[in-house]
């Protein structure tokens, strides 16, 4: 509750209308005692896109990948996928959606093809319908040689390969991938991606993935959501995701030469600016923040006090710096912000 | 190709629904635990162990039989005898007291990494994701252990039948195999029990070797300490001394008595008992006025009075391994898919 007011003016803020969602969320809460796992969660994917949850580890994306699936019961709050609701109409779910699951495991002593048999058999294809699907399936990701091995001879990039088959086999209309490019290689990273990215666009296929990786995610998915200690911090697409975290201010990286108390007086005094806080690894670099127009009054102010100015950076366009700055850097921010 | 459109396929909401509803998970779930499990190295060690120790056992009992062929002749039962009875010279038990005695290493070999062998190899997740109901896993998981025990047994059973008939050339009467089916299908819930019990611990605890640990663990404790803690216990409750009337001992010996039939062992030991050997009309406490002389062959009962006089033993049975399967399947739908 504490958050409730900033948590849902972003969420509402980059919500789609008009279009019935694939999957939608109102105030879907897990708690584990004590612990907000999931916090007043609404989150809508539309038919056909990619939607990412990106977020650090423990931030409650799984957490929000089984309630969907009904694999783990809301606190409160409701879900809905595909139309039903995961916690009373679980089988409806279960048989529309794939799931890969964070690092998936396999029937070690079984082949990769007996252990997608049996995944079939349980989604009640039978065993020919099946067979073809499979092999279809085996050849797409890339296993076709490796099929009738044990899968305890295969590497976790096969595994994880496999696992994207495996969600596969029910052919689904929505597939819920989390981590799907944890423990592959560079290389592998682009075929799954490619895969993802030819499922939703040339087969319709609704693909809801979570990652910590946000060049990945950035690569492939049409909006994020960006997941922190359970709660949503900001949603849309990604290009709107870094104006909506600058919120009209700046932050500059800003080299200058000088007598550390002098500079900072400096820098503080120029109007505008709010922190100025010296670089921990560089003691000549300072983190500037304020509002846009410090950039020109900077370089001039400093200049007129005699100081040599030779980097004058904005920090916050690229990606590990959005990424720092919802993550790493939140606590500093929402403390300074209470 | 109809099951994977090709590009440019509209968009779909919903997909079309699979060729067959998914329904009976279970029997899915069980067909590939039986599977995994008949070609199982487990699976052989355990035939090639009670196969063994059955063998011996039969093989002592039929070898007396013969020695004492005169005596033998004409009694009754004589072919279910040679699974219930122990000669007093030899040393090894008798084939009921072994499957007793050792069974519960079969119910426990298939369950006690029923579903924490699942999340060590991480499939759990993947297999309840899948359109099966949570408790479809565990009941074909129990289905699977109870088929595989029961094929296991019924070898063995074969295996020790033909052993005796090779020995001693008697052929089983209607009512001996009669009997036989019935020790048969109380000994499934017997070992049923002991399946249900590792696949609580598996339920329970995290790893497989802790799970095994602990259903060894109690059916070592129950199967060496059931006398002794039941003596320790009935001391407490109904003390003898010396001094002791009758009365006070055969109330503490009752008390001994009642206190060891909460093992499933006993329970099954006394069923067993009942139903191999006719001859049996008690297992309580009989004063020795009312034994008669003990030189004179005892009569034997007629199949349906067995059957009666053990039903209390098998329902008590049958409760212990509903409650043990009940336990297990209320905490694993409880779980938390990830705990």
């Amino acid at each position: 509750m504490r958050q409730k007011g900033r948590h849902e003016r972003v969420a509402r803020a980059e919500e789609p209308s008009g279009q019935q969602a694939v999957i939608r969320t109102r105030q879907l809460t897990k708690q584990y005692g004590s612990l907000t796992a999931v916090d007043h969660l609404d989150l809508a994917v539309q038919p056909g896109e990619i939607f990412g949850l990106l977020g650090p580890n423990g931030a409650g994306k799984t957490t929000t990948i089984l309630m969907l699936l009904g694999l783990s019961e809301p606190t409160s709050g409701k879900a809905q996928v595909i139309g039903f609701d995961p916690t009373r109409q679980p089988l409806e779910v279960k048989s529309r959606v794939g799931y890969l699951p964070d690092d998936v495991g396999f029937y070690g002593g079984l082949t990769g093809r007996q252990n997608l048999r049996y995944t079939a058999a349980l989604n009640g294809l039978d065993r020919r319908a099946g067979d073809e699907r499979i092999g279809g399936l085996l050849e797409q990701v890339g296993l076709a040689d490796a099929a009738d091995r044990p899968v305890e001879q295969y590497s976790r990039g096969m595994r994880q390969r496999l696992g994207l088959a495996d969600a596969l086999v029910k052919d689904p209309s929505v597939v819920i991938l989390d981590e799907p490019t944890a423990s592959i290689d560079p290389t592998g990273v682009a075929e799954v991606l490619d895969l993802i990215r030819s499922l939703a666009h040339e087969r319709g296929v609704t693909v809801l993935l979570s990652s910590h990786l946000l060049h990945q995610v950035h690569q492939v998915c049409d909006r994020v959501a960006i997941f922190r200690s359970g709660r949503i911090l900001a949603q849309g697409p990604m290009s709107k995701l870094a104006e909506q975290l600058a919120g009209g201010a700046v932050e500059l990286e800003v080299g200058v030469d000088g007598p550390a108390d002098q500079v900072s007086a400096a820098l503080l005094a120029t109007p505008g600016v709010r922190t100025a806080v010296r670089d921990p690894h560089d003691p000549k670099l300072w983190r500037v923040a304020g509002a846009p127009s410090i950039r020109d009054r900077l370089a001039r102010d400093l200049a007129a006090r005699g100081m040599s100015v030779w980097q004058l950076r904005r920090i916050g366009d690229d990606l590990d710096e959005i990424y720092m700055r919802y993550f790493a850097k939140d606590e500093v921010e929402s403390g300074r912000a209470a | 190709m109809a099951a994977l459109p090709e590009a440019g396929a509209v968009p779909v909401i919903t997909a079309p629904l699979p060729a067959r509803p998914p329904r009976g998970g279970w029997r899915v779930v069980a067909a590939k635990e039986f599977a995994d499990g008949i070609l199982s190295i487990r699976l052989f060690i355990l035939i090639a162990l009670l196969g063994l120790a059955a063998v011996a056992a039969i093989y002592s009992t039929a070898t007396y039989v013969r020695g004492n062929a005169q005596a033998a002749a004409g009694a009754t039962g004589l072919f279910v005898q040679l699974f219930s009875n122990q000669p007093s010279s030899s040393q090894v038990p008798s084939f009921v007291a072994l499957v007793g005695l050792l069974g519960p290493l079969l119910g426990i070999a298939f369950g006690f990494d029923a579903i924490n062998g699942e999340r060590a190899e991480r499939t759990l997740s993947r297999l309840i994701a899948q359109p099966i109901h949570r408790d479809d896993v565990i009941n074909g998981k129990f289905a699977a252990g109870l088929a595989m025990i029961g094929l296991v047994l019924l070898a063995i059973t074969m295996l020790v039948s033909g052993v005796a008939f090779f020995v001693l050339g008697i052929q089983p009467s209607p009512d001996d195999l009669a009997r036989l089916a019935v020790w048969y299908v109380v000994t499934l819930v017997y070992l049923g029990f002991w399946l249900a019990f590792a696949m609580l611990c598996s339920v329970v605890l995290r790893r497989a070797a802790t799970s095994a640990l602990a259903a060894i663990g109690l059916w070592i404790v129950l199967t060496l300490f059931t006398a002794l803690l039941v003596g320790i216990v009935a001391g407490y409750v109904a003390p003898v001394d010396t001094s002791s009337t009758v009365d006070q001992q055969i109330a503490n010996v009752q008390t001994q008595l009642d206190l060891s039939r909460v093992s499933p062992g006993t329970l099954y030991g006394e069923s067993g008992a009942y139903l191999l050997d006719p001859t049996v009309q008690t297992v309580g406490i009989v004063p020795i006025d009312q034994q008669g002389d003990p030189q004179a062959l005892p009569s034997a009962l007629p199949f349906d009075q067995s059957l009666l006089l053990t039903l209390p033993q098998v329902v008590a049975l049958l409760a212990e391994t509903v409650v043990c399967f009940g336990a297990a399947y209320v905490v694993f739908m409880r779980q938390e898919v990830r705990a």
